[in-house]
């Protein structure tokens, strides 16, 4: 009995991700080559960005008795696969889900990438998948692990990334053909080869290092350099503040200043210092104390509003960052239109106070306001007329601190600092949940509107969860329920269960 | 247009006599098709024999010289009652369409044809949707053909023995006056493989002929007295010549059928499976050499009682692989052989699965499973292969095994990628004005349809309680006709639905029943979720089909009075607008809503090229795309609850504050629109920027950016100094 067999090769990738070109490829490189080949798959509907597994065979002609074909599988059987590749990392560790990869034979061949599935991308915090577990996992089952980001290789030399990765097979030496061999079917294919050959040889070169990914220790970040104008702001953090909360203060500083002025960010250090004062003992638990209330404190100080986004969107740094999302070549030109939708309510928060609880309360002076706000606007920042609308509303920066918005977040701001000043020598745990709830507010209009909701209906059991010992856990619950779907039926649940 | 262009393989479709063929399943059914002399071909296209349809219409001209017409037909029905040109006629026919859904569609005319019978040889085409990937109701074509008694082919999987199967089955319809079904899995549809080709045949009796000619004959017409006589001659005549052909011709195939004291039945489908299994168990080698006697059922109905006899005289017992539900062949095999005192076990789903797809583990396992029953001493001395041993050893143990536990780990991490929406999708935003009008009037009952807009009941918009077959959105909903409350039901319907039946089904029953109602039609130009085909009303213009036939006038024409057509869908407010004008108006009478814009995918196929050229002319090009400032988005990822774009997605956060991941537009973006309407509409966040990337500018637009560059660049600066000293 004839005992050779066939070489057996998975592509586990998303519909309309080139796939079948890489499964073209390798036929076109094996029948021109002196072997058989068969491949097969099922489209359906993985063509609508579903997953999708190509499956190969080779036979050596030469192997063959005169007159005899070799039958070959159309399905993998798992344990019995010699080579895998996968497009992404999910689809990677999809192939060690199914069997495929096992140590005895298998070289893997991952792109460490992401094409987040829509659970990750519609979670209102952060869904995502651990990658490292992922990779850890690739290495762990196969006997050849290359694992590189091949969409990036494709990114950088023009192409897609089918030719990286034949690019990475070629260079395993796992399949009987020389490097020219493999560069001819793709020059044969005639769509795309100069592209198509750079990243091959990208995706070559890459998978010959394959350096074993080193495992990052926790960094211990230094602190960072601040302007000269912080200058005075960064001595007081190293003098008054543990080293572990520099970077994060650092980082606060430089945000308020941006926002604000020096002195707003010099008012975000006068309001951590009575925490300081109040920290646990146990170090560790103090750092990170005050590390998220630090973290949470800028991002609240620097809510969002009408003044803050306009004077985001009109800096020249934004314009260049637009340019290079867009990859504008120099003989191109650019536009930016925003999308901007103001509300009666936007308007009065950017009013002073006192005329912003006016308008809010006055039905008639709303509703002379409310036609002009029923529609979105799109406002070209980058023509005269949209860019001066912007740069004007940023110019109302110095009038924000009367302004209704700021007195409604700054209050907020005090209530929620006392309490975890409050908590922080007997309860820490809890006080650092209460820190992190500051999470659930954020976004604009509705979406903010329900995030404070949230926030409030969280705090609100705070008397009662002072005095349960689970209560730092129960009010993390809480919080990840708020997270949970934006009806908020999970936290209405979970409500319901924290008795 | 067809998603997938087949002009240059059709080439294929030309070899001669001796040639040698290479390339995919689908591709050499229609070369078989031609070598055999047909002189007519229709179908209704579907995965997995979409591409067959898209084949057949890129090579409509290598047809013509042939004389063979060619149809799209409208619906599964009509198709299989085309083969009724075969019944006076000696005139061979094929139709194709993807099976259990278009058989269920077609069974009517199945019936009917296979009661009266051929006299030309007719094929049915079916493209088996059963397993892994599927996007159907799990059923077999099995049923259809015991129900209407048509033979059944499933041969191997592979090109020679596919094409064979084409020629013998319409040898096979002739000799027994009755129509074949060509079943063919989803993988061998795709395979790729190679056979030597012969000459095409043109037919030797044509259309023409038949129609300058006519024929009839009452004894084939499915009516009283005839019927009866029928069915006796199904049982007295045609099933026994069938037989015979099938044992003469030996269709079906034996290995080694007398090596060992037991063996193994298989669906012709699944020969690979068992043989790989065989090889891997070290009992079979590549080329088919079998230590096991195997019988492969090439046809699977009927089955061959003398063939069976045969192979199980003297054999223990057998294992029958036989794929799906519920076990026809094995209940049918066990009666035989009872019938006949033969105590030969039949073994099959007992050491396989009852459901699910044969793929290679599980036939592996089986195998394995009947092999230690009948001849363990075949397997001893050598290790079972991983797919086949017991599911608690090796690996699948995690104590004290780092490695297995970093890779259930890693598989725990997995999930799902449900289909969705296409990049840019014109569908997309009527679902998102339907999740808005939602927060407005409540929820309402949704009935869907089958098409790309069936992906609308997963996440992210989660919109849709039932769905009863294709063109039946509306119909699914009639029950739901009450004066007892003024709240209406929506029902979906695509336009490939529509004209496959709904416009009957639905809109007629509709008016018919005073529905007071809402129908949504999404006209997207083509039948899209089957790959782009030409419908009715696309707009493209076919040189073989008539086109531009509107549904708005179709649907006034069975007597609707309240109609709205949006021409554009991306207008979130238009959409908004209309359905609650829809869902409200005081107005009596079914409500039709055709929600109109281009299958993007086909778009852009369609005009990437233009644009390429037009820019490499010279021409001024303005390109869109959308994109999100990651200093302003908070990560709250509304926009994407409320759209599920692919383009649409996450990244991490750039800022040291935050952790959350942010929102982010990739490259792929075709700046539908949609992110900016939504933006608008669900007021969320002023995050969403449209870029205007104007190629080949203008003397003009060279002026205006100086003019900007100057003005907005001496602000840029005074922002600059006011941020001076801040950051390192």
């Amino acid at each position: 009995m004839n005992t050779s067999h066939s070489i057996t090769i998975a592509i586990l990738a998303m519909g309309g991700e080139g796939g079948g070109v890489l499964a073209d490829w390798l036929v076109d490189l094996a029948e021109q080559n002196g072997y058989f080949a068969q491949t097969t798959s099922v489209p359906g509907v993985a063509q609508r960005t579903g997953a999708t597994v190509y499956y190969l065979e080779m036979f050596p002609e030469a192997g063959a008795p005169p007159g005899r074909l070799p039958i070959m599988a159309l399905s993998p059987v798992p344990g019995e696969v010699d080579i895998v590749i996968a497009s992404e990392l999910m689809e990677a560790g999809r192939a060690l889900q199914r069997g495929l990869v096992t140590a005895d034979r298998t070289t893997f061949i991952a792109s460490t990438h992401r094409v987040y599935s829509m659970t990750e991308r519609t979670a209102m915090g952060d869904g995502r998948v651990d990658s490292d577990k992922l990779l850890e996992g690739g290495r762990a089952a196969a006997k050849q692990f290359v694992s590189a980001d091949f969409a990036q290789l494709a990114e950088d030399t023009g192409s897609l990334i089918a030719p990286a990765l034949y690019g990475a097979l070629a260079a395993t030496g796992r399949l009987p053909f020389t490097r020219a061999q493999f560069e001819d079917t793709i020059t044969r294919g005639g769509v795309g080869v100069k592209s198509s050959l750079k990243a091959f040889v990208a995706g070559f070169e890459v998978a010959q290092q394959t350096p074993a990914p080193a495992l990052v220790a926790a960094p211990v970040t230094p602190m960072p350099a601040v302007g000269a104008r912080l200058a005075a702001l960064a001595q007081r953090i190293q003098q008054d503040f543990p080293p572990a909360n520099h970077a994060t203060l650092a980082a606060g500083i430089t945000r308020a200043a941006d926002y604000q002025d020096v002195a707003y960010a010099a008012s975000y250090l006068d309001r951590l210092q009575p925490l300081l004062a109040s920290l646990p003992a146990d170090p560790k638990l103090a750092a990170e104390l005050m590390d998220d209330t630090a973290r949470h404190l800028a991002l609240w100080m620097s809510y969002e509003d009408t003044v803050r986004v306009a004077d985001l969107k009109t800096r020249r740094s934004r314009f260049e960052r637009v340019g290079g999302e867009v990859k504008l070549s120099q003989a191109q030109h650019l536009g930016i239109n925003e999308y901007l939708h103001p509300r009666v309510e936007e308007i009065a928060d950017t009013l002073p106070a006192g005329l912003g609880r006016w308008l809010l309360a006055t039905p008639w002076a709303c509703a002379c306001v409310e036609p002009f706000t029923r529609k979105g606007r799109t406002v070209q920042t980058s023509s005269i007329r949209g860019y001066l609308l912007l740069y004007i509303i940023a110019a109302m920066r110095p009038l924000r601190p009367r302004s209704l918005r700021f007195q409604v977040e700054h209050q907020r701001i005090a209530d929620w600092l006392a309490t975890i000043t409050r908590l922080a020598p007997t309860q820490p745990a809890l006080a650092l949940e209460v820190a992190r709830s500051q999470r659930l507010v954020k976004g604009y209009g509705d979406t903010h509107a329900r995030g404070w909701r949230s926030y409030q209906r969280v705090m609100a059991k705070l008397p009662q969860l002072q005095t349960m010992p689970q209560g730092a856990q129960q009010l993390h619950a809480l919080s990840q329920a708020a997270l949970a779907d934006d009806s908020g039926k999970a936290l209405e649940q979970m409500l319901a269960a924290t008795v | 247009m067809a998603e997938r262009s087949f002009t240059n393989e059709v080439q294929k479709l030309r070899l001669g006599e001796g040639d040698e063929f290479r390339g995919e399943g689908i591709l050499a059914v229609t070369k078989a098709l031609l070598q055999s002399g047909v002189a007519y071909v229709a179908g209704y296209q579907g995965a997995p024999i979409s591409h067959l349809m898209d084949v057949l219409t890129d090579a409509n001209d290598i047809l013509q010289d042939l004389g063979v017409h060619f149809e799209h037909s409208a619906s599964e029905a009509t198709a299989t009652a085309t083969l009724a040109a075969s019944v006076n006629y000696p005139l061979r026919g094929a139709v194709t369409f993807k099976s259990t859904v278009g058989t269920n569609v077609a069974s009517d005319a199945l019936a009917n044809l296979a009661s009266g019978g051929v006299t030309g040889g007719a094929m049915l085409i079916v493209g088996e949707d059963y397993g892994e990937g599927s996007s159907i109701m799990q059923e077999r074509s099995h049923a259809f053909a015991m129900k209407s008694q048509v033979w059944l082919i499933d041969p191997r999987p592979n090109l020679e023995s596919i094409v064979r199967a084409v020629e013998m089955g319409f040898e096979l319809s002739e000799a027994s006056r009755t129509p074949v079904m060509l079943e063919l899995r989803i993988r061998a549809c795709h395979v790729h493989g190679r056979f030597a080709t012969k000459a095409n045949k043109r037919p030797s009796f044509t259309l023409k002929d038949a129609i300058e000619n006519p024929q009839r004959d009452a004894s084939r017409i499915v009516l009283p007295p005839a019927t009866y006589t029928q069915e006796q001659e199904k049982i007295t005549e045609r099933w026994p010549a069938a037989v015979k052909f099938i044992q003469q011709h030996q269709i079906n195939e034996f290995f080694a059928a007398d090596a060992k004291d037991f063996g193994i039945v298989m669906q012709g489908g699944l020969y690979n499976s068992v043989l790989r299994s065989l090889e891997l168990l070290g009992l079979a080698d590549a080329f088919g050499e079998s230590k096991v006697p195997l019988y492969v059922l090439n046809i699977t109905y009927p089955l061959i009682d003398d063939e069976f006899k045969r192979f199980c005289a003297g054999k223990r017992g057998i294992l029958l692989v036989e794929e799906g539900q519920p076990d026809f062949i094995e209940q049918n095999v066990n009666s035989m052989l009872r019938k006949a005192d033969i105590q030969t076990k039949v073994h099959g789903k007992d050491v396989l699965p009852m459901v699910g797809e044969y793929t290679g583990g599980v036939v592996l396992k089986g195998v394995a499973r009947f092999l230690e029953i009948y001849a363990p001493e075949l397997l001893q001395d050598r290790e079972l292969p991983l797919a086949a041993r017991p599911a608690s050893s090796g690996l699948a143990v995690l104590d004290g095994n780092p490695k297995a536990f970093a890779i259930k780990a890693a598989s725990d991490e997995v999930q799902g990628r449900p289909p969705s929406f296409c990049t840019g999708c014109p569908e997309r935003p009527i679902f998102t004005a339907m999740k808005l009008i939602e927060r407005e009037l409540g929820q309402h009952h949704v009935s869907c349809d089958i098409g790309c807009h069936l992906f609308s009941i997963l996440p992210p918009f989660n919109i849709g309680a039932t769905t009863m077959g294709y063109g039946l959105g509306w119909a699914g909903a009639s029950a739901f006709n009450t004066t007892e409350t003024s709240k209406r039901t929506i029902s979906m319907m695509g336009d490939g639905g529509f004209w496959h039946n709904g416009l009957t089904s639905g809109v007629g029953n509709a008016v018919f029943n005073q529905s007071d109602n809402v129908l949504m039609v999404v006209d997207n130009g083509y039948s899209a979720a089957t790959g782009g085909q030409d419908v009715l009303s696309s707009k493209a213009i076919s040189p073989i089909r008539s086109t531009n036939n509107p549904i708005e006038k179709a649907v006034r024409g069975v007597g609707v009075k309240w109609t709205r057509t949006v021409t554009n869908t991306y207008s979130l407010t238009q959409m908004r607008d209309v359905l609650r004008e829809a869902l409200t108006t005081k107005e009596k009478g079914p409500k039709v809503i055709i929600a109109q814009s281009e299958c993007q995918l086909n778009r852009q196929r369609r005009i990437k090229p233009q644009i390429r050229k037009k820019i490499a002319g010279g021409e001024r090009v303005v390109r869109e795309r959308f994109g999100i400032d990651p200093d302003t988005c908070t990560g709250d990822h509304s926009c994407i609850r409320l759209s599920g774009c692919p383009s649409l997605t996450i990244k991490p956060n750039p800022d040291p504050l935050r952790r959350d991941p942010i929102a982010t537009v990739i490259d792929s973006c075709v700046g539908c629109g949609l992110c900016g309407e939504v933006a608008h509409a669900a007021v969320l966040c002023p995050s969403f920027y449209r870029a205007e990337i104007i190629n080949n500018p203008t003397a003009w637009d060279r002026f205006k950016l100086r003019l900007r560059t100057s003005v907005i660049g001496w602000l840029q600066n005074r922002i600059e100094r006011r941020l001076e000293g801040i950051a390192a």
